[in-house]
């Protein structure tokens, strides 16, 4: 075995392009899990911890550019809390402090756990992936990085950089269901986002199904159940909230598992969704803010 | 890059080099602690970053030494349990805090604890028993239910008051 502490992003390349088995690694979470486990015997270890480039953020006011090494201890802080508020609070639920100094937005991404908590925020908010290889960037939309439980359309020797995030104008929402607070991987999670400039409403599902998925039907439903002004919406109906619910629960794809049913995990994800909704309406929710 | 074939790296450990001879790498900074460098004051119980039992400074960030890659972790300035007390021994404030609160029955996640005390206090002070609560909790204590630590933190966090000028 051998390993590389890469002190750029070119050398990180680099490395990917001689040894595209490298198992790259970031915050360790989850990789040195597998390697204290046995499950995996890399070969090659890349460190990209040090990588200066990983560890920026930038905004220009429309989409907000999270380098894949911020971990997630900083996005629950100023500005994430302002600019994309549900990705803050979501960060908030990762594992215990130890974990979220050490977690990064860009390893979650990539490992593309189905309940990886932040992957049903940056399905609400139509973020994209930026991948590096030598020679080549490209920016895949999430829909198209994430295709089956801990499978991505990542190429080997290909680095996952940025996440490109578009900051929304409206209240946010992330609410997660585990068997306890703290240290808990998620039973069924859900991201709402009502973008006041688009009069869109914007609902990501986690942990019920393969990969993080989106409520499209019950989004374009609400939608045109509400009075929507410059800044701020509500329902026609008090009791849309309940059926927005139910309507988000069809979308949901769960499985059975050591964690929770199907059924339970379809329950919970109505459950949220309608509250969120409901907080949304009551102002207790904060809103992104460009 | 570094390889098995090469005989070590070089930690440095409460201010300390190590050189780590003979290590397979991908030995976790926890089992390089304890077994290569024979400091045992890290405890090892999940290897999962569930338990927080191995919580040491990386660069001043709190984290579970067994998610770290030792060999990563070169240049790296890592502060353990037994870096917290010069060389007469003498008890830490957090040390002497949880001794005085009785906030120790088995012991076994007592060093985390203390990690985690210790990097609370070089930040600003929570403002609530709820936010002490959370900033503990990767700790895992299956012994006191927490009323005595809870005690043994408000006690450090008085005391290190005191102390400040």
């Amino acid at each position: 075995m051998s390993v590389t502490v890469a002190r750029s992003l070119d050398e990180a390349l680099e490395t990917l392009a001689r040894v595209p088995q490298s198992m790259v690694l970031a915050g360790g979470t989850d990789a040195m899990v597998e390697i204290n486990f046995g499950h995996r015997r890399p070969q090659h270890v890349v460190a990209v911890d040090r990588i200066p480039e990983l560890n920026e953020w930038r905004s220009d006011g429309s989409t907000l550019r999270i380098g894949a090494g911020v971990t997630y201890a900083a996005l629950e802080a100023a500005p994430f809390e302002r600019l994309v508020t549900a990705l803050a609070h979501a960060a908030r639920t990762v594992g215990s402090p130890q974990i979220r100094n050490a977690g990064t937005l860009g390893g979650n991404v990539a490992m593309a756990s189905p309940a990886g908590d932040t992957l049903p925020v940056l399905a609400a908010l139509d973020a994209s992936i930026e991948l590096h290889r030598v020679g080549e960037v490209r920016v895949v939309p999430w829909h198209e990085f994430f295709v089956g439980p801990k499978k991505t359309t990542r190429r080997d020797d290909e680095l996952v950089v940025a996440i490109l995030v578009p900051v929304r104008r409206g209240p946010q929402a992330f609410l997660k269901v585990g068997t306890r607070n703290a240290m808990v991987i998620a039973v069924a999670s859900v991201c709402l986002v009502i973008d006041l400039d688009e009069r869109t409403v914007r609902c990501g599902l986690g942990a019920v199904g393969p990969v993080p998925l989106r409520a499209p039907a019950a989004e374009a439903w609400v939608a045109d159940q509400l009075v929507w002004t410059d800044d701020h919406v509500r329902p026609r109906d008090p009791a849309l909230s309940r059926e927005f619910g139910r309507r988000v629960g069809e979308a949901a794809r769960p499985i059975d598992d050591h964690r929770g049913t199907a059924a339970f995990r379809r329950h919970a994800i109505s459950v949220c969704a309608a509250r969120a909704l409901g907080r949304a309406f009551d102002g207790g929710l904060q809103g992104g803010k460009p | 890059m570094i390889d098995d074939e090469e005989v070590s790296y070089r930690l440095r450990v409460n201010g300390a080099d190590h050189d780590v001879p003979g290590a397979w790498l991908g030995e976790s900074l926890l089992y390089v602690l304890r077994e290569r460098l024979g400091m045992p004051g890290s405890k090892n119980a999940c290897e999962q970053g569930e338990c927080g039992s191995c919580s040491v400074l990386v660069d001043g960030r709190l984290v579970c030494a067994c998610l770290v890659l030792g060999a990563a972790a070169v240049d790296r300035s890592i502060v353990t349990v037994e870096g917290l007390t010069d060389e007469s021994d003498a008890l830490s404030l957090v040390q002497r805090a949880f001794v005085d609160a009785g906030a120790v029955q088995c012991g076994f996640c007592t060093p985390g604890l203390v990690m985690t005390v210790h990097d609370l206090l070089e930040r600003p002070k929570a403002a609530s028993e709820f936010e002490l609560r959370e900033a503990i909790s990767g700790n895992l204590c299956r012994c006191t239910g927490y009323g005595r630590i809870m005690d043994a933190i408000e006690r450090a966090f008085a005391e290190a008051d005191g102390q400040r000028p």
